[in-house]
């Protein structure tokens, strides 16, 4: 099948095996590899990428699904060499240690942020539950969120990523079979 | 002129490995790809135990995409390549063979039975479902104590035993001790306890990969591995190749945690494959794969029989443990449990030990190295073992440990197990953090809750630890019989241009070398932070290393850094004199400067590197380079120790616990980074808490993993662990020039014991006193209705809820 995907703002147009999964076009037919993938049953959340501005696991969507879409992963976040402040905080607070889990918990830390723009622990941990970490015991992930909360303006992120969805309120990741809540 | 410049060592530096990972541009194993590159799918055993009748990989071969499929009769039709076990633990050691994938029979559920080879990743995997076995089943053995009983059914039939090995050390016979038959016969008091270690996933988050290229002037793999120096060698051994020309890269690697301390059967598989097509070839496993095939870790009955005086004084402590290997031996495997031997006496004074520990063969995934390696089962056993003989005697448990722990004015000491701890301070440790928890203050809310029946009780766990790492001191590793040594290599490199490139044997997969190696190096030779570059990983570059376990990165590693550097200095101080046309005595080395003592005389390492790099004009017989390398063998083992707290909330009615408070105190001497030291901390707390509360693989009577995936495997979440309060008190280690002791296991070590301990502590008024890990609700509510330790017997349930455990045979059924 024939699919055209926006990914890190870069426009594809692809043929596909209807079963191919998201993360695989991104990883095998794109490059995109700073896209991992953790596990088998969607429960580690590496994967995680923005689709159309909303958090999905990457594995547990087609990628004739994204067809017509915008995708977002962390090699797309930092521009012009300025960090996202989702990122920065990770470096600045020790929140990752081997960094296998982190392009897939910040995708998601930045989805809950726009949520819930000054979420406190509770809600941190409960936003990232989706998100496996073996590393770090989560203390300074939660701790990352919660700084770059304040960094951030309400709902703030790239202005690629403020497209479809934060303005309308429309949750179209789930619409598409997307995990990652 | 004296500039006081900030010493790097103790700063808490951002990391420099940061900004490739959090932008996605990583090198992870599969991630990289070569020209012509082809991939492996293995076929793995759905049986525990079968012989193989037939393979038939005919339909397979055929399959869209394939280039050709192996059995282990392809891959080494004479059946001579067995994957190899470096710790022979007793000369007697049983050790059988471990192909490379199955030959004539299948011993464990998730073995290897044939590998596809084809373009994509995918058409390999279609193709392994066209492959068609037919086995004979044969009993499975599970079970530590079923396996070991009288005409028990055999793993491995030609060895005519399951005991692998009987590793025993008694305090009576080293001299080091008394006998402790006589300890327990003229006890005053004598508490027997049998605790289970429950068989837990390291579950680092990378899944293995492996990838190889024969096209290359040598025969060079990339492996997600935490040992690549090791690997290189092992491969060239097990397989006959000059070790000249295989090179071995860890490139990023997505963590270990022991779980990739190993020789894989599916690295040996890609070597052979890639030379059999001449191409490039690439294996990454699924996390369904990893399950079964990577190693498991603890795994052990644990039979304590205590001795003591009614006034609290220990006078004896005997250990019978049972370990269970899985169906072959892992690298380090029969060794893993031996570590412990050392560990259980812990901080104590205990004048008369024994220990014995029988290996035993299973139809399960092998166990190996799994944070901590043995000290974690020790310190859990001796931790819940204090909290017993507490209440056996009515005691407070940390009036009771204090009675018997090493005081700091007794350093060095030398304990019963004959290892000699060179400092300490227990006191400073639980006294700051029993200021940070708020002991007694709980207590007394413990006593109300108590009063008035509250459905939440209250409990408080202790665990005062002690563990020996940084692995290891070569002479002790002989005397264990362990097959290599454990000193480690630095090179640091002096670039004209006034850079450093330090190279280092120790291979990091999360932790934060070349932060920490930056640091010490910037401050050894006075240069900035910055202008150090870590090498790491690659067998070309870094030729020599031991790589990364056992806490020794820093304490062996980073001294070896030390003494590179130290070199660096000897070298530079004959050319800085030549230059300031001075005696090499009338110089001082401070802050990057030679300076001639007593004038403003001076000139910088980089000035001296460049004139070194020019080589115009060098002392009579000094060589034109600063570089250095050094390879450091500590003389002992560093003991970190700390007071760990924990206090939990049980819910009566449901079995639920909920961690309230986690303090703990650590003393890991000198810090070179706090900011990685916290976060090796707080890692470590989760792991040892998840064994405590959430993790177990799970078996059922068929030998089928159930735990398989992460959906049934409860890997903790943020939702499910607590912050946690750390803090640190600081006793120098005395046997190495930073002072500095590891970090990397500590946490897990200690804070699994002080999870139960809590959980005991609030229900032992129902009659409890043990449960067994890891204590779900189900097994806390069965506990405080019935006494019952295990919510046992069949009917397995995985993700840290129903055991599948015998409690009268022990082990995973």
């Amino acid at each position: 099948m024939r699919i055209t995907v926006t990914v890190d703002g870069t426009s594809y147009t692809d043929d596909v095996e209807p079963r191919t999964l998201l993360v695989h076009y991104l990883r095998e037919r794109l490059g995109k590899v700073g896209t991992v993938v953790g596990c088998d049953t969607s429960n580690c959340g590496a994967c995680t990428v923005h689709l159309d501005g909303h958090s999905v696991k990457s594995c547990s969507v087609l990628a004739v699904q994204a067809d017509g879409s915008e995708v977002t992963t962390i090699e797309g976040l930092a521009r012009d060499g300025q960090l996202h402040p989702v990122q920065q905080a990770f470096h600045d607070n020790h929140a990752l240690q081997c960094g296998f889990c982190t392009p897939g918990m910040i995708m998601q830390s930045i989805d809950l942020l726009a949520d819930n723009p000054d979420p406190d622990e509770h809600a941190v941990r409960e936003g990232l539950e989706g998100n496996l970490c073996r590393c770090t015991g989560y203390q300074n992930i939660v701790k990352a969120v919660r700084d770059a909360a304040h960094h951030m303006r309400p709902g703030a992120g790239p202005e690629a990523e403020r497209v479809a969805g934060a303005d309308t309120g429309s949750r179209t990741a789930s619409s598409v079979g997307g995990g990652g809540e | 002129m004296t500039a006081t410049i900030e010493p790097e060592v103790g700063k808490g530096r951002l990391r420099k490995e940061d900004e490739r990972l959090i932008t996605g541009r990583t090198r992870w194993t599969d991630n990289l790809t070569l020209p012509g590159l082809v991939h492996l799918a293995v076929l793995r055993s759905t049986v525990a135990h079968a012989k193989i009748v037939s393979i038939d990989t005919s339909a397979a071969k055929e399959m869209p995409g394939v280039l050709a499929v192996y059995t282990g009769d392809d891959l080494d039709p004479e059946g001579k390549i067995g994957m190899p076990c470096a710790w022979p633990v007793t000369p007697d050691m049983k050790s059988p063979r471990r192909p490379v994938l199955a030959q004539g029979t299948v011993n464990f559920a998730g073995e290897g039975v044939a590998v596809v080879v084809a373009r994509s990743a995918g058409e390999a995997q279609d193709a392994l479902a066209e492959i068609d076995v037919e086995y004979e089943d044969l009993p499975v053995v599970l079970g530590l104590e079923n396996a070991l009983a009288e005409g028990a059914p055999l793993v491995h039939e030609e060895l005519g035993t399951n005991r692998n090995a009987l590793w025993v050390f008694d305090s009576g016979e080293a001299g080091s001790g008394g006998n402790v038959e006589q300890a327990i016969s003229d006890a005053e008091v004598v508490v027997k306890r049998r605790f289970r270690q429950q068989r837990l996933v390291p579950a680092f988050m990378e899944p293995r990969a492996c990838m190889v290229d024969p096209t290359a002037a040598q025969l060079t793999m990339w492996s997600a591995t935490q040992i690549p120096h090791i690997l290189k060698t092992m491969s060239a051994l097990t397989l006959g190749l000059p070790e000249h020309k295989v090179r071995v890269i860890a490139p990023d690697v997505g963590g270990g945690f022991g779980g990739k301390i190993a020789v894989l059967p599916e690295e040996i598989m890609c070597l052979l494959v890639a030379q059999k097509l001449g191409k490039p070839v690439k294996w990454t496993e699924s996390r369904s794969e990893t399950m079964v095939a990577a190693h498991h870790g603890r795994d052990q009955i644990q039979d304590l029989t205590i001795a003591a005086n009614r006034d609290g004084t220990v006078t004896g402590l005997k250990v019978e443990l049972l370990a269970d290997m899985g169906a072959y031996l892992g690298l380090v495997g029969p060794g893993v449990p031996i570590l412990g031997a050392f560990m259980f006496n812990a901080i104590y004074k205990i004048p008369a030990y024994h220990f014995a520990c029988t290996n035993v063969f299973t139809n399960t995934t092998l166990t190996d190295a799994y944070r901590g390696a043995g000290r974690p089962e020790a310190t859990f056993a001796i931790e819940r073992m204090m909290d017993e003989l507490a209440a056996e005697l009515g005691m407070d448990p940390m009036e009771l440990r204090e009675k018997n722990w090493i005081k700091h004015e007794e350093f060095p000491y030398t304990t019963v197990s004959t290892l000699t701890y060179d400092s300490g301070n227990y006191e400073a440790a639980t006294q700051k953090a029993m200021e940070l928890f708020g002991y007694e203050a709980l207590r007394q809310e413990q006593r109300e809750r108590r009063e008035r029946n509250d459905p939440v009780q209250l409990g408080i766990g202790i665990s005062t630890f002690t563990e020996m790492c940084g692995l290891a001191p070569s002479r002790v590793l002989g005397s264990l019989d362990y097959g290599a040594g454990g000193w480690e290599h630095a090179a640091i490199r002096m670039l004209p241009t006034g850079k450093v490139e330090v190279i280092t044997g120790a291979s990091a997969h999360g932790q934060g070398h070349e932060t920490a190696w930056s640091q010490i190096v910037a401050d050894q030779l006075g240069v900035p932070f910055e202008d150090v570059e870590v090498l790491h990983g690659d067998t070309q570059s870094s030729h020599k290393g031991l790589d990364t376990y056992g806490s020794r990165s820093l304490a062996v590693g980073g001294i070896a850094v030390v003494k590179a550097a130290e070199k660096v200095i000897d070298k530079a101080r004959k050319v800085a004199a030549h230059m300031m046309e001075c005696s090499e005595d009338d110089l001082e080395f401070s802050g990057g400067k030679f300076t001639v003592k007593g004038t403003d005389r001076s000139t910088g390492i980089g000035d001296i590197a460049l004139a070194v790099f020019a080589a115009h004009d060098l002392p009579e017989g000094v060589e034109p380079t600063l570089d250095s390398e050094a390879v450091y063998d500590p003389e002992n083992f560093s003991f970190p120790h700390g007071t760990h707290l924990c206090a939990t909330e049980v819910d009566t009615e449901t079995g639920r616990v909920r961690i309230r408070s986690y303090v703990c105190v650590d003393d890991v001497g000198k810090v070179v980074n706090p900011i990685i030291v916290e976060g090796q901390m707080h890692g470590g707390l989760a792991q040892g808490i998840a064994q405590a509360l959430y993790e177990e693989a799970v078996y059922d009577e068929s030998g089928t993993l159930t735990s398989g995936t992460f959906a049934d495997y409860l890997l903790p979440s943020a939702a499910d662990l607590p912050s946690f309060t750390t803090d640190r008190t600081e006793t120098p280690s005395t046997t190495n020039p930073l002072g500095v002791k590891g970090v990397g296991e500590a946490g897990t070590i200690a804070s699994t014991p002080a999870v139960v301990n809590a959980v005991v502590d609030a229900v032992r008024h129902f009659g409890v006193n043990d449960i067994e890990m890891p204590l779900s609700p189900m097994r806390v509510w069965q506990a405080i209705r019935t006494g019952e330790k295990a919510a046992g017997g069949p009917g397995a349930e995985a993700g840290g809820g129903l055991g599948s455990i015998d409690a009268a045979h022990g082990g995973a059924q």
